[in-house]
């Protein structure tokens, strides 16, 4: 497991900051996930819903003929948490080639210094996303 | 100095209506002296997405709980948490929440095993502020940190350990999960990640009420009638009955404790908060799968 320079600079990012900051910064993502374009939008069921996270959010990954990644996450904003999760994983992954996301550490959420203020349950859902990712990029490119 | 309690007509049915504010006597009282107003999320970023004006947050996972027991803040811990939070012995405390007020509930209880006199809930929480298009913001107010002064927790009257429940087999229990949690099809919430119980199934002769029955849509508790028919008619409970009531962690549960506490006046009701990730993974114990309650087997003493 390699992890790209987008996820150790996140990894930095957030360990540089005390325990309200990191929280503060995850809500910084929350807020700037980027929005469905239009195709998902008006195709709700081209998404995965991801079941271990406690709030509804779907996610949907592209893989072009370059192999590069593209990733689309649809959660509401009264789950912010789940909303950072998705848009922290938008920014370390997305525009990455599909063999380097599937090489990313699958622990690296727990490497965020999160865990002292987000209880294990919601861990655990953020990986269970990256999971979900990388599945989806492995039958992509099978 | 605590405020002056909500009169609304709403609450006059209730055994104790004083425990309840409803959204437009918080608008009207916001600011009050001796009024501090906590949010208690699930989601542990909702507050920092926006609160109500001047509320202050208190954070389930990381203020209530001792980092290394299973077991809730000691009387130091809990004097200091309220001294930074502002809060002094005499204050009104207003808490509420998302999900219909179950982590505000939950933050109630903790406060009542130190016996913090006057805390009341936000009826409907913090949906129903935000559904009637009330003020959110994302400041945070200064204020003064408070000398709170150091009481013991006193957790026999509401709080229940396992070998409480043990010993209280013939008296009524309410299991406050979901239905498959409850028959035993699975051990964790559906839609929630697995968190470890060992067995599924319930305590021999709880009465299965999920807790969210309690609530209205718009996340309010109901009426006592309705309440009544539900815990009296449905579940079985008898006025003068001595219960517990128990979920996963005690959390859910916190909520039916309120409701049975508070609203219908039981005056012997106890959280039992180990719950079922204790129980489920507790060696030797009594455990019932299915859909029935089963019969309660005798009492250990």
């Amino acid at each position: 497991m390699t992890n790209p320079p987008s996820v150790t600079s996140l990894i930095t990012d957030f360990n540089e900051l005390g325990v309200q900051d990191r929280l503060s910064l995850l809500l910084e993502y929350s807020d700037n996930l980027p929005s469905l374009p239009a195709r998902y939008l008006d195709h709700p069921d081209l998404l995965e819903r991801v079941e271990e996270c406690q709030s509804p959010i779907y996610l949907f990954v592209e893989v072009n003929e370059d192999d590069v990644v593209h990733l689309f996450f649809s959660a509401p904003a009264e789950a912010p948490t789940t909303r950072g999760f998705a848009s922290v994983l938008h920014e370390a992954l997305n525009g990455l080639p599909a063999k380097v996301v599937l090489e990313v550490d699958n622990n690296f959420p727990d490497e965020m210094g999160l865990t002292v203020a987000v209880s294990p349950l919601r861990m655990n859902g953020m990986r269970a996303m990256l999971a979900r990712i990388k599945r989806q990029i492995r039958e992509k490119t099978a | 100095m605590p405020v002056p309690f909500d009169p609304s007509e709403t609450f006059a049915e209730y055994a104790n209506p004083e425990v309840l504010v409803s959204t437009e006597w918080l608008a009207a009282n916001l600011g009050s002296a001796g009024l501090v107003v906590l949010e208690s999320d699930e989601d542990v970023l909702l507050y920092q997405s926006g609160h109500i004006p001047t509320a202050r947050k208190i954070d389930w996972f990381t203020e209530l709980n001792d980092d290394v027991v299973r077991d809730y803040l000691s009387g130091t811990d809990f004097a200091a948490l309220l001294s930074a939070k502002g809060i002094n012995r005499d204050d009104t405390v207003v808490i509420y929440g998302d999900k219909s007020n179950w982590w505000a509930a939950y933050a109630l209880w903790v406060f009542k095993l130190f016996g913090h006199s006057d805390v009341r809930l936000l009826n409907g929480g913090r949906d129903k502020w935000i559904a009637e298009g009330r003020e959110l913001t994302r400041e945070t107010q200064d204020f003064a940190t408070t000398q709170y002064p150091v009481v013991e927790r006193n957790d026999a009257p509401i709080r229940a350990f396992r070998d409480d429940v043990l010993a209280h087999f013939g008296n009524p229990l309410i299991d406050v999960r979901s239905p498959q949690e409850y028959s035993g099809e699975r051990t964790h919430m559906p839609d929630y990640p697995e968190e470890g119980a060992l067995r599924g199934g319930h305590i021999p002769s709880a009465a299965s009420v999920p807790w969210a029955k309690a609530a209205n849509e718009d996340k309010t508790f109901k009426n006592l009638a309705d309440l009544k028919a539900l815990y009296l008619d449905e579940a079985g409970l008898k006025a003068g009955d001595d219960v517990i009531a128990y979920c996963r962690i005690g959390e859910r549960s916190s909520h039916t404790w309120f409701v049975l506490k508070y609203l219908l006046g039981f005056e012997s009701v106890r959280n039992y908060d180990g719950s079922w990730t204790e129980w489920g993974s507790s060696v030797g114990v009594p455990i019932v799968k299915g859909t029935e309650a089963g019969l309660a087997p005798a009492p250990r003493r």
